[in-house]
């Protein structure tokens, strides 16, 4: 895409880009911090998490006024037009997924109380290495502009629901063997969901992405494996 | 989701969309200024009571296009106008129509009010009078009053009919001007840059007008406002170098237009 003839108009929306990657680093650094302060009892990083989490708010607050300044200003056009919506519903997601890593972290003290052997956090681990992956993904590919990534990163989430069934049923067993890893079981339960729940975000990122970039709604429904819709618990 | 919710869910996200009649269709429409080609085979469909706008950074032949619409460029002696325009179906340009009859039907807004030097009452009545469309002097007042009550200035201007219409402010001045167009009851009404010369309140009153106008009239306006196009239109054509670039409704063309020169003139990046 060309420069516009008022060159501060391209430099305003790069502005917004810039911030919009800032923020995915930040999350996806927020979400890598809280799995680890979680699967090492780690009381100091968790707190720094919640900490970053203001970072976060100050951060989308920032580019919502950029956005915002930028309509007034320019009344944005077209894929500029999108760009400028795209960004300001992105953030939004993003700043609740820093809202999610930062609800990981406040468990870190309560399942580190409990003598939980650590081999029960094993899935959970597994989860946030694909949580990552998409999360650090879905901003690149915008940024590059890059529909056909897009769609499959989408596509990808699939990966994630997957496992947090796997991850539900095994921390139900852990429960019934042990009724003393109830506690600790319940909290790392919510923190699947956690996770699953920032793969939902990633997920709403791509689509938005995918909007902005082609102008093209992606399909409404992603295709579901029966097998998980069948046995899922609820979401 | 059994079937039927998938119907009625299908249904109330598309509301059957309005079919609108073909009111002028320019079919292959090329334009010469003497030697040089203004206008490049352009075919262009005017639905009927809706607003098309003509868009296009200037020289693009938006204007050229609008002025054959009803045969302003036999006027200018080195036009020559090639291809078909129709009107209802009618060739416009077969010398059997009346010019004169032509643009009664095919009413004209030009970019800066030009009253004609006499009262309000005149500049309205001139047109019905010269055509013939009123037998006494009650019709005529009748006319007058409801043409400048479709403009939206007869509140305005009811106490003062026989006061010049250039002592009116430029936003009235147009209203009148707009008064004097729907005062021969056109069909079609083209509006060339119709605001350009107007505040942003006059401006807001114009537009407000023209989608009032559209239940009757079918309207082309020539716009250098892209918001202004966006706003008012229906349906956008984007006009470069003397070619028809790309048509379409207007929510698509500002918001994900499918020509690259489209896209890079409305988001201000033409180089």
């Amino acid at each position: 895409m060309g420069e516009h003839t008022v060159a501060s108009f391209d430099e305003e929306l790069e502005h917004i880009d810039r911030l919009l990657r800032d923020m995915d680093e930040l999350a996806a650094a927020m979400v890598a911090a809280a799995i680890r302060a979680l699967l090492a009892s780690d009381n100091a990083m968790a707190q720094r998490v919640v900490s970053d989490d203001t970072i976060m708010d100050a951060r989308q607050r920032e580019l919502d006024d950029s956005a915002i300044t930028l309509i007034a200003k320019r009344q944005p056009m077209a894929q500029d037009l999108r760009a400028v919506v795209g960004a300001i519903r992105m953030a939004g997601d993003l700043e609740r997924i820093g809202d999610l890593a930062k609800n990981i972290a406040k468990r870190v003290s309560a399942v580190g109380q409990s003598a939980t052997p650590r081999n029960l956090s094993h899935g959970i681990d597994a989860m946030a290495d694909l949580v990552l992956e998409q999360l650090r993904g879905v901003v690149e590919h915008y940024v590059s502009r890059n529909a056909d990534a897009l769609k499959e990163l989408r596509a990808a989430d699939e990966r994630i629901d997957v496992k947090y069934t796997a991850v539900f049923r095994e921390l139900l067993t852990y429960m019934m063997e042990d009724p003393r890893n109830i506690t600790a079981c319940t909290h790392l339960l919510f923190c699947a969901k956690n996770l699953e729940r920032i793969g939902d975000h990633v997920t709403n990122i791509a689509e938005n992405s995918y909007y902005v970039v082609t102008g093209k709604q992606l399909p409404a429904d992603r295709p579901k494996l029966d097998e998980t819709t069948m046995s899922a618990p609820a979401t | 989701m059994n079937v039927l919710t998938e119907v009625a869910v299908e249904k109330k996200l598309n509301p059957m969309t309005k079919e609108s009649n073909i009111k002028m269709r320019g079919k292959d429409v090329t334009v010469h200024y003497g030697e040089k080609q203004a206008l490049f085979a352009v075919n262009l469909d005017i639905p009927e009571r809706q607003v098309t706008a003509l868009i296009g950074p200037s020289g693009c032949g938006k204007s050229t296009f609008l002025r054959c619409l009803n045969r302003m460029n036999d006027t200018i002696d080195s036009a020559r106008v090639g291809g078909n325009i129709t009107l209802d179906g009618e060739d416009i340009y077969d010398p059997k129509i009346d010019v004169v009859e032509l643009r009664a039907r095919v009413g004209m807004v030009f970019q800066k009010p030009n009253p004609f030097p006499k009262s309000i009452y005149e500049n309205v009545a001139y047109g019905p009078r010269i055509h013939g469309l009123t037998r006494n002097k009650a019709e005529l007042d009748e006319v007058v009053e409801s043409s400048l009550k479709k403009a939206a200035l007869w509140s305005e201007v009811k106490d003062r009919l026989q006061e010049s219409g250039t002592g009116l402010s430029g936003g009235q001045q147009q209203r009148l001007c707009i008064a004097r167009a729907i005062a021969v009851s056109p069909e079609v009404i083209l509006m060339d840059e119709p605001c350009s010369a107007l505040d942003p309140i006059a401006t807001a009153k114009v537009e407000e007008l023209i989608d009032e106008l559209r239940a009757n009239y079918t309207i082309i306006i020539v716009t250098h406002s892209m918001q202004q196009a966006a706003r008012v239109s229906q349906r956008t054509a984007m006009f470069h170098l003397g070619y028809l670039v790309e048509e379409g409704a207007t929510d698509k063309m500002f918001t994900n237009p499918d020509d690259k020169r489209t896209q890079d003139y409305i988001t201000g990046r033409f180089g």
